[in-house]
């Protein structure tokens, strides 16, 4: 199931319109993770606030959205250019990659939420596809 | 037996409320058939449903996506039985129409989707957690007659 030419551009266009949001968007995906999905809460144990929009999910939403962005620019590669995240997650944070799937799913329905207009099916399928492929480049030095 | 608080309640009763079952279901499914090619092979008689903007104009789709979201409305209404509730369907689904169970948890996840996108905000972190809670007991009932 890997990025034709068709959905990366379509990828690229919708990131263009949003990128802008990034934070928002972020923040938004990560509190709702938390709430809709408790055990992820257990990756954030050293927090002191885990609720929605507070200061350590807005904070790593930008984190993690800038993450986003580094791969849509690396979308022709993107386990080559993930090559260090994705040491990241796997020796350091060591993430159960079942968690990637979790986040892609909140962060489809924040941009649902927040554009609906340009949420069509298409861009919803080249996303979707986009963030699986990213999960993908993330889990590649897991084992 | 699925615990459900008054809150939880009122939460799917609401969100329920505000949705257009002519246009959220024909929406959902549709995302279904785009987002998830493979869902395709449920559907041999319905046409043209091999692109987006073939999906998107097939009368055959918009219908069935009624059909299907209509029935969300049992488990609404039955929120403390929902797996009774849809033993018949579950049955149908294995038995004659044979579709692999995963495929639910696709659909409700553009149902959901397609919630987001008419609700915007309204449909905050919570009430999500409380109608994703809510459409996954309606998916373990639909693959409760599967062995």
């Amino acid at each position: 199931m890997s990025l034709t030419a068709k959905d990366k551009a379509a990828v690229k266009a919708f990131w263009g319109k949003v990128s802008g949001k990034a934070e928002d968007i972020g923040t938004d995906a990560l509190s709702r993770m938390l709430v809709v999905y408790p055990q992820t809460k257990t990756y954030f144990s050293h927090w002191k606030d885990l609720s929605p929009g507070s200061a350590p999910v807005r904070k790593h939403g930008k984190t993690v959205m800038s993450g986003v962005a580094d791969a849509v620019s690396k979308i022709d590669d993107l386990n080559a250019g993930l090559l260090n995240l994705s040491e990241l997650h796997a020796f350091t944070l060591r993430v159960d990659p079942a968690n990637f799937k979790i986040l892609a799913h909140n962060i489809l329905v924040v941009l649902s939420i927040m554009f609906p207009e340009d949420f069509s099916p298409e861009v919803h399928v080249a996303m979707d596809k986009f963030l699986a492929a990213l999960a993908r480049a993330l889990s590649e030095k897991y084992r | 037996m699925v615990e459900w608080t008054d809150k939880e309640r009122s939460t799917v009763s609401a969100i329920w409320e505000k949705i257009d079952i002519d246009v959220i279901g024909p929406e959902a499914l549709a995302r279904v058939l785009i987002v998830y090619p493979w869902t395709e092979r449920y559907f041999g008689t319905f046409g043209d449903i091999f692109s987006a903007t073939a999906v998107l104009g097939n009368a055959k789709v918009a219908a069935h996506g009624k059909v299907v979201l209509k029935a969300l409305d049992s488990a609404v209404k039955n929120m403390d039985n929902i797996k009774a509730t849809y033993a018949d369907l579950s049955r149908l689904h294995y038995e004659k129409l044979s579709v692999d169970p995963d495929n639910f948890k696709l659909l409700a996840d553009c149902i959901t989707i397609a919630v987001a996108c008419k609700l915007k905000s309204a449909l905050n972190p919570q009430a999500q957690a409380t109608w994703q809670k809510f459409l996954s007991v309606v998916v373990d009932a639909m693959s409760s007659q599967y062995f």
